[in-house]
């Protein structure tokens, strides 16, 4: 029963949630750029704008793959806020990200194929260091159930701190934050056309940007893992941490310009490969 | 078990097309349904026979020299010497040691028909007789579009079925010099078959195979004569059951495990299953999915249990990362179908290995299911890809452009095949899920970064060959195809097969793997996969196999208005083509990314042997340093 409530609130409130977070961005954004910014709720403006265009397509497919993207996606965020296995979400997610690259691969079109390798490439990128954040977990705790983990009666982080690290540098990729917004960005000053939504437009791009704000919200939610615990503080101070890091992540994203693919592939597999693989390796020793 | 033979024996002296494609119809669908008989019927128990006869062991000891006497005319026929030297070994090796000590030996039973063996029984019947139904239209074909080889296909499917055949010995023998003779049938076969069309690339390629696998064999016949003289046993089983209670087994398992690893074709030895790909199509879904490297991990897998925790364990387990690793990551460079799918074998293999090699319960689990998912999907895979191979005239990726609009039904098939290989909801990513958790329990971190990283290039490889696949052509023509009938009905049960196997692996793990699991490991308080997740999964499954008809629903009520892609205003009125810097049209081509100048296949493949080799030589040397 209980479950049921949190999966309904969240299909209902992330949006929300996600669109405001969207919008606080856009402003906190324009003031580092010295600029006024739009009203924090431009999201939702400019959403339901491209709700009412006119649909237009290359062809008749591309727009269900991203139906599935978004189903795919809200699957996911409720997996993950049901208290479901960690690993179960990461899977889920991979899914989801593979029909996005899909409907941009079947427009068949310049821009949109160089959006979805790069979406790809990406992926490929950020994938082991989520995993050693799945792993990091289940070594402390013993479980990948997040209804276990966030019932943990200690604060995660300082038993993982080299896994957290690397995964706040992987999170600017899936936050799609410059300097990693390779495959699309929000940034007009450094995008090739649009990338990987190039072909699509209208009430698609509507669902795709909505998606967007439901996974913003559960990537939240694995900052959340790492600092809550059991005392009645535990949750505050995980919420507390989710917007430092939100605000991180926006600092970043305004003082770096794009990097080259190569450096993004090899520096996000050289961080898991050492604070990730160092921290498991004194996890396991600490362990014996 | 025999009776594929006799097929074998038909199909060489039948010349006549039609009665030649009845006789393997007929053959096929027997051993299908004799597998699934044989699987009913002994359903739950452990079958074991012994067969007391002089002659039979006397007639496997002759078939033996008669083998090694052709590998030596071969050799000397084709000037490599290596095969013979090996061969020349092995075989005087056992016939010493069978007239000298062999027959001291009291044998309980000769033949253990168990869970295990049925899967691997079931797979080999099934996946087996599908492939060779496959091959009588796809030969016919073959020699249509290379009018330069010449036309062996009697031989070609005798081999097959002679393979099979040998495959059934291996799986269900119990006695090691049993095994150990069926193990060298299939070298032989999988030799002449790779060298089918006697180029002399393929010449090559099949002494490679043939002189890897021998020296695997050297091995094996070393393990035997070492399990005789100093265990006084014959039997596979016993043997696991000494090492069980604590006697030291290491030095047999080192041997067997080096003969399993390259006939899995693991890193150092990679190369002859790269190469097998000269072969006819059909060969090579055979080698890569049911038979030949199934029977590498197979008997790791039957090892499992005394390779836990040893050092033998650790040098498959370390083996098998190094090349799922560094295989996974090969393979993203290949723009060449088959070589992409040999590659991706080599890599699941190097994962089934090490599952082996680790032996924990959980680890066997996933590496049980893996051997199974992974024969079909994979085979259906080769199998689509020579029939496409038919129609387009090219195996190269970069051709695939487009499929689902120029050959639809085709492009379903290979859609089904990759997304069971590397896919959320169907069986291979369970499995790697569950050997996730085995590899972290058993506290082996660098294998548990090997298949991070290794999956996360998985996922990069297969996703943008499914992309080429959907990309829709606007406006392009749809191919004619030529897909004759037993093509589709091998095509279609695979697809069946891998779909419903999603379905039906909590009963499989339920049924057959946990029961037979427990006779080693005692029994589990909690299954490998809680009840909740797979109820998830089958939830996905169903999400996944609404797709089709979703999509077709949808994409018949949309009124979407359509337009040309974005190509900066200067498209040629169509998807296919725009207008260049000097004004002329030019045709669009959208290519790939293969990352070669990154991830070169030579550079990935030195380093894998160095790595492996290194590791292979340190632990040969310690446990036979320590017997000498």
């Amino acid at each position: 029963m209980k479950t049921w409530m949190i999966v309904s609130a969240y299909i209902l409130f992330a949006p929300l949630l996600g669109g405001l977070l969207a919008g606080i961005d856009r402003k906190i954004t324009a003031r580092m750029q010295g600029r006024f910014g739009p009203p924090v709720l431009q999201p939702f403006y400019d959403v339901l704008k491209l709700f009412e265009k006119e649909s237009v397509a290359v062809n008749h497919v591309q727009n269900f793959y991203i139906l599935f993207f978004l189903i795919g996606v809200i699957f996911t965020g409720c997996l993950f806020f049901s208290g479901g296995d960690l690993l179960m979400v990461i899977f889920a997610l991979t899914l989801a990200n593979i029909f996005l690259i899909l409907g941009a691969y079947s427009a068949n079109s310049p821009y949109s194929s160089i959006g979805a390798l790069r979406e790809l490439m990406l992926m490929m990128a950020y994938e082991p260091m989520v995993f050693l954040v799945a792993i990091g977990f289940y070594m402390v705790t013993g479980s990948f159930g997040i209804s276990n983990l966030v019932q943990s009666n200690k604060m995660l982080l300082p038993y993982l701190p080299g896994i957290f690290a690397g995964f706040l540098y992987i999170l600017t990729i899936k936050m799609r934050k410059s300097p990693f917004d390779l495959s699309m960005s929000h940034h007009a000053h450094q995008e090739i056309v649009k990338g990987i939504t190039t072909e699509f437009s209208g009430s698609t791009l509507a669902l795709i940007e909505i998606a967007h704000w439901y996974e913003n919200l559960f990537l939240m939610g694995f900052i959340f893992l790492f600092f809550t615990w059991t005392s009645p503080w535990g949750p505050v101070v995980g919420v507390l941490a989710c917007l430092v890091v939100y605000f991180l992540e926006i600092l970043i994203d305004n003082s770096f310009a794009r990097a080259k693919w190569q450096y993004v592939l090899s520096s996000s597999w050289a961080v898991a490969a050492t604070l990730g693989f160092a921290n498991v390796v004194i996890l396991q020793l600490l362990q014996k | 078990m025999l009776f594929p033979l006799l097929a074998a024996g038909l199909l060489a002296i039948v010349r006549n097309g039609k009665l030649q494609g009845f006789i393997v119809r007929v053959s096929a669908l027997l051993i299908a349904s004799g597998s699934i008989l044989l699987a009913v019927q002994t359903f739950g128990g452990r079958l074991s026979i012994r067969v007391e006869s002089e002659w039979l062991s006397y007639g496997m000891l002759a078939l033996d020299i008669a083998m090694s006497v052709l590998i030596v005319v071969f050799a000397i026929r084709r000037r490599k010497p290596m095969a013979a030297i090996l061969t020349l070994i092995q075989t005087p090796l056992l016939i010493w040691f069978e007239l000298s000590n062999g027959h001291g030996i009291v044998i309980a039973a000769d033949m253990a028909i168990d869970r295990l063996a049925i899967l691997m029984a079931l797979i080999i019947g099934v996946v087996g007789s599908l492939i060779c139904v496959y091959t009588i239209p796809y030969m016919k074909e073959y020699h249509h579009h290379h009018p330069e080889f010449k036309d062996r296909t009697p031989f070609f499917l005798a081999m097959l079925f002679v393979f099979l055949s040998a495959m059934f010995g291996i799986v269900f023998s119990n006695n090691l010099v049993w095994m150990y003779f069926f193990w060298e049938v299939t070298t032989l076969c999988s030799f002449l078959l790779i060298g089918y069309t006697q180029k002399k690339e393929a010449v090559d390629n099949a002494f490679r195979a043939l002189v890897m696998n021998l020296a695997g064999g050297v091995g094996f016949a070393a393990a035997v004569v070492y399990v005789g003289m100093n265990l006084h046993t014959m039997e596979l089983s016993a043997l696991i059951e000494m090492g069980l209670k604590g006697t030291i087994v290491i030095v047999p398992a080192v041997l067997l495990a080096f003969a399993g690893l390259v006939k899995a074709a693991q890193m150092p030895f990679s190369s002859w299953l790269l190469g097998a790909m000269v072969a006819p199509t059909p060969s090579s879904a055979l080698l890569h999915s049911s038979t030949m490297v199934k029977a590498g991990v197979f008997l790791i897998i039957r090892l499992a249990p005394i390779l836990s925790g040893n050092i033998a364990g650790l040098m498959v387990a370390m083996v098998g990362g190094i090349t799922f690793l560094l295989a996974s990551l090969a393979a993203i460079s290949q723009t060449d179908a088959k070589k992409l799918l040999a590659w991706s074998t080599v890599a699941n293999l190097g994962l089934i290995v090490a599952c082996g090699g680790i032996g924990t319960y959980e680890a066997v689990w996933a590496g049980i299911l893996l051997i199974i998912f992974h024969a079909v999907s994979k085979s259906l895979l080769f199998l689509s890809v020579g029939t496409v191979e038919h129609n387009i005239g090219s195996r190269d990726i970069e051709d695939m452009h487009g499929m689902v609009t120029k050959l639809p039904e085709m492009a379903v098939m290979l859609t089904i095949g990759i997304a069971a290989m590397f896919l959320a909801p169907f069986g291979m990513l369970i499995s790697k899920w569950a050997a996730l958790r085995a590899f972290i329990d058993s506290d082996n971190v660098l294998i548990v970064m090997a298949l991070v990283f290794g999956s996360a290039a998985t996922l990069f490889y297969w996703t943008k060959w499914l992309g080429k696949i959907v990309a829709v052509l606007g406006r392009s023509a749809r191919l004619e195809n030529h897909i004759k009938k037993d093509e589709w009905v091998s095509l279609g049960f695979h697809a069946a097969i891998a779909v419903g196997l999603c379905f039906l692996f909590p009963v499989i793990s339920n049924r057959v793997i946990e029961p037979y699991l427990e006779g080693f490991y005692g029994t589990q308080i909690q299954s490998v996969l809680s009840a909740g997740n797979t109820n998830l999964v089958l939830m996905m499954l169903g999400m996944v196999l609404l797709m089709p008809i979703a999509m077709y629903v949808y994409v018949h009520l949309q009124d979407e208005k359509i337009l040309t892609a974005y190509m900066s205003g200067v498209n040629q009125g169509d998807n296919r083509g725009f207008t260049d810097s000097f004004g002329k049209p030019k045709d669009m081509y959208l290519a790939n990314w293969y990352m070669d100048k990154y991830l070169n296949e030579k550079t990935l493949s030195m380093i894998g042997i160095a790595a492996s080799a290194t590791t292979l030589a340190v632990v040969l040397m310690m446990a036979l340093g320590g017997a000498l």
